[in-house]
């Protein structure tokens, strides 16, 4: 049976907590923001993008996801605003932008 | 194999965001574009020795792996795979496992859980011949402890352990050739890839080291922003800067066999590799240029040597 | 129908591990447990069993990687003595916590150094508060037992813990002696199939083990392991009665062996129980009322029911196969005077370390203790309460 993360908060007692503290479900890590250690995002000019995705596979984060060959909006709530996209960008269109 | 990079793109995303590395990191790059390389509808069990990626990756109750994972200890990730695709193969002959599922196994060690503490079970598994690929994030240091020097560390860098100090030039040693050393043990596919262009090289060499059978081992150069101190986005620059230095080439290894996977058209002064990077800033201070020239010997020596095997 | 047979210890173990056909079996050598892998090699080259048998490089990657196989959703265990289990200590903790099943064949030998191969119990009471089941065996008959009662045990939903089946080296493992042995179906149908819930090898849901827990969760996690360790007594004990109705041969958490009446007890482990009994047959023929607990299982601790056992004798001599370097005693001797002090009780009490690095127990060094004991009973001088036993002075 999958886990419900939802139930393992910090106030969870000792009965709830899952045999082995084994997790029984994939990716249950998107439920973490990690898109709030940033104050630095970037910002796509959609009109320079020419859709190469090598801003995709290029980060570390897996927050920019690629949908039938086109890349879709930046997980603004998961990149860590390292700027590795807007300098793997061949046709400089994406740029960081502060908070 | 072929490379359709819209399409490889377009797959499922098997390592989920919201993972702990930090920002720029370039274990997780290497290991999202391993997976990556797995064909849709296979299974996978993904193995991980204790370090960065563990801690950051599966920080309970959050999972970044979509795949099944296991981390058991930092010196043992060779071994704990061995009894996973040992279960595998029992569970099959036992028919508790239907045959049409088909697992691959995957384990990801830094150079601390595989050059170092976890050469012996990673020696011992790759000998065995288990069916499974060992993928080495080699960021030259123990990073996840606060950059200490490891076996992997070149020499000269300037980290915790081997800091650099009025009678110190960093770390005294050159680097263990652990690539080498991995097809010394006789498997069917070595390899030695990082971060460059569109990853065609690091795509084509996951893809084959997971659909050979048997052991395969791949050394992958994963920068790490904050041990290595460069400017974080520059990160494909520095992996190309390695490449095109031969600090770190590009081949492969089949059943014995030494292919140069790409060969630069004019190898660059390895300073051009070094200087972006803080923790060979004294390097470049007056009076320290025999250290950069010992450094170049060392990397022709080793560039030849390969070139030698390739041909 | 059950089988008369000769064998020894390891044999016996091996046969058994025959019968229940695990999944996986990792194993490196180490004298004197090497047999049982060696033996369960040539079920494999024989086609006898289709268990996937793992020659590793050490006995850190056996445990690895049995933890790796349970993990994966298969049976699996080891074989192993002395430095080898030292060697995989960090390993003993990350199964138990991991809620693992796994079983490990532990044939006692002593610790280096200085290098030994014969048999104490340092090995298995150093790893006493990894979080494992122990259970101890007297003689080839109790090591077959045991074995094959031991996933039953460690895989109980109530349960999930790993076990240790524990024999004396050379003394139990090497030594031919008679034993009656299950029919292989009885054991098949009385181990059954492994079905874990939840494992790595379930295409129907991926599962993640060996987190990093933040300080949040790490006390929540091990008061739930203290947990299934409790529980796990009264499986243990459950197994046993069902064992009993397919061998005939019963099991407690320990033996009483001519207790009920005796002032004078000796509480001890493995195979010196033997002798121990011996002794007592002789001395009660003398009108001595002597009598020995022979403890089974070590984890969990039967603290009360042994305090109980206990309540009517004038004077207990606790026997540790190791010591512990405290300047106090053995960790037998530590945790039964736990017991019995919780239990109020008013019986003098003295530890002594014998046996070390293979060293001969004799009737006379037993009935030289339970002398002592009557002494110290009638004078009321404890003396040194942490001793050694056949050692020279």
């Amino acid at each position: 049976m999958a886990t419900d993360i939802s139930k393992l908060t910090l106030t969870a007692r000792w009965q709830d907590l899952t045999t082995g503290m084994m997790i029984h479900a994939g990716g249950t890590s998107e439920e973490f923001n990690t898109g709030e250690w940033t104050s630095v995002k970037p910002h796509v000019k959609e009109e320079d993008c020419r859709q190469c995705l090598l801003c995709a596979q290029a980060c570390p984060d897996s927050a920019i996801p690629v949908n039938k060959n086109e890349r879709v909006k930046v997980d603004l709530k998961h990149c860590k605003g390292c700027g590795i996209c807007a300098k793997v960008c061949p046709f400089d269109a994406i740029e960081m932008e502060g908070l | 194999m072929s490379y359709n990079f819209k399409e490889i793109m377009s797959r499922p995303e098997r390592l989920a965001p919201g993972h702990r590395m930090c920002a720029g990191c370039g274990g997780t790059i290497a290991a999202r574009n391993v997976l990556r390389a797995l064909h849709e509808g296979d299974h996978a069990v993904i193995g991980n020795a204790t370090g960065c990626m563990e801690v950051s990756t599966f920080m309970y109750p959050y999972t970044a792996w979509k795949d099944s994972y296991i981390h058991n200890a930092f010196e043992n990730a060779g071994a704990t795979i061995s009894g996973v695709e040992g279960a595998y193969n029992a569970l099959k002959r036992k028919g508790k496992l239907k045959e049409d599922e088909t697992y691959k196994f995957i384990t990801f060690g830094g150079d601390g859980g595989t050059y170092d503490i976890g050469f012996q079970s990673l020696s011992g598994a790759v000998e065995r011949n288990h069916d499974f690929v060992y993928v080495c994030y080699d960021n030259g240091a123990y990073m996840n402890t606060g950059i200490q020097r490891s076996s992997a560390t070149p020499m000269y860098a300037d980290t915790t352990t081997t800091p650099v100090g009025s009678v110190s030039s960093g770390k005294p040693q050159n680097r263990k050739d652990l690539t080498n050393i991995l097809v010394e043990h006789d498997i069917p596919y070595a390899a030695q890839t990082t971060f460059v262009q569109n990853f065609k090289d690091l795509h084509i060499k996951a893809e084959k080291a997971i659909y050979t059978k048997g052991a395969a081992f791949l050394n992958i150069m994963a920068p790490c922003p904050r041990g290595w101190r460069y400017h974080t986005p520059d990160i494909m620059d520095i992996c190309n800067l390695a490449v095109e230095t031969c600090y770190w080439p590009l081949f492969e290894v089949v059943e014995g066999e030494y292919y140069l996977s790409y060969e630069p058209k004019k190898k660059l002064p390895i300073e051009d590799f070094l200087r972006p990077q803080g923790r060979f800033k004294h390097l470049f201070k007056k009076g320290n240029e025999h250290l950069l020239e010992e450094f170049q010997k060392e990397v022709d020596r080793r560039w030849e040597s390969l070139l030698k095997k390739c041909k | 129908m059950a089988k008369r047979d000769r064998l020894s210890g390891n044999e016996a173990v091996s046969y058994a591990l025959r019968q229940i056909n695990p999944d996986v079996f990792p194993a490196f050598p180490i004298t004197p447990s090497t047999e049982i892998p060696q033996y369960f090699a040539s079920f494999v080259a024989n086609g006898q069993v289709d268990t996937e048998f793992i020659p590793v490089e050490s006995e850190h990657s056996s445990m690895s990687a049995a933890i790796g196989a349970s993990a994966a959703g298969a049976r699996s265990l080891t074989a192993t003595s002395s430095c080898g289990l030292a060697l995989m200590w960090e390993e003993l903790y990350v199964a138990a916590s991991n809620r693992l099943p796994v079983a490990l064949a532990l044939v006692n030998r002593a610790l280096s150094g200085p290098i030994n191969i014969n048999c104490d119990h340092s090995d298995s009471m150093g790893a006493r508060d990894s979080g494992w089941i122990q259970i101890y065996a007297e003689n080839n008959q109790e090591a077959y037992d045991n074995m094959v009662q031991a996933f039953r045990i460690a895989e109980h939903q109530d349960v999930r813990l790993p076990i240790m089946i524990c024999q004396d080296g050379f003394i139990t493992s090497h030594a031919v002696e008679n034993i009656e042995l299950l029919d292989d179906g009885d054991v098949k149908n009385f181990v059954g199939e492994y079905e874990p819930e939840n494992y790595l090898l379930n295409p129907e849901c991926p599962t993640a083990v060996g987190p990093y827990s933040v300080t949040d969760f790490y006390m929540e996690a091990k008061r739930a392991q203290a947990e299934a360790m409790k529980n796990s007594k009264q499986v243990i004990l459950d197994v046993a009665k069902e064992f009993a109705q397919i061998s005939g041969r019963e099991y407690g958490l320990f033996e009483e062996y001519r207790l009920e009446d005796a002032d004078y007890a000796v509480v001890m482990i493995g195979s010196a129980a033997g002798t121990t009994k011996d002794a007592i047959d002789q001395m009660r023929e003398q009108g001595k009322k002597v009598g020995l607990l022979k403890l089974r299982v070590f984890r969990p601790f039967p603290a009360e029911e042994i305090a109980e056992a206990l309540k009517n004798v004038k004077a207990v001599a606790v026997m540790d196969r190791a010591d512990s370097f405290s300047d106090h005693g053995g960790p037998l001797g530590a945790e039964v005077m736990a017991a019995l002090f919780r239990n109020r009780s008013q019986a003098y009490a003295i530890n002594y370390v014998y046996g070390l690095g293979g060293r001969d127990v004799r009737v006379e060094d037993m009935e030289q203790v339970f002398e002592t004991l009557e002494q110290i009973a009638a004078t009321g001088e404890t003396g040194d309460t942490y001793r050694y036993m056949g050692v020279r002075e």
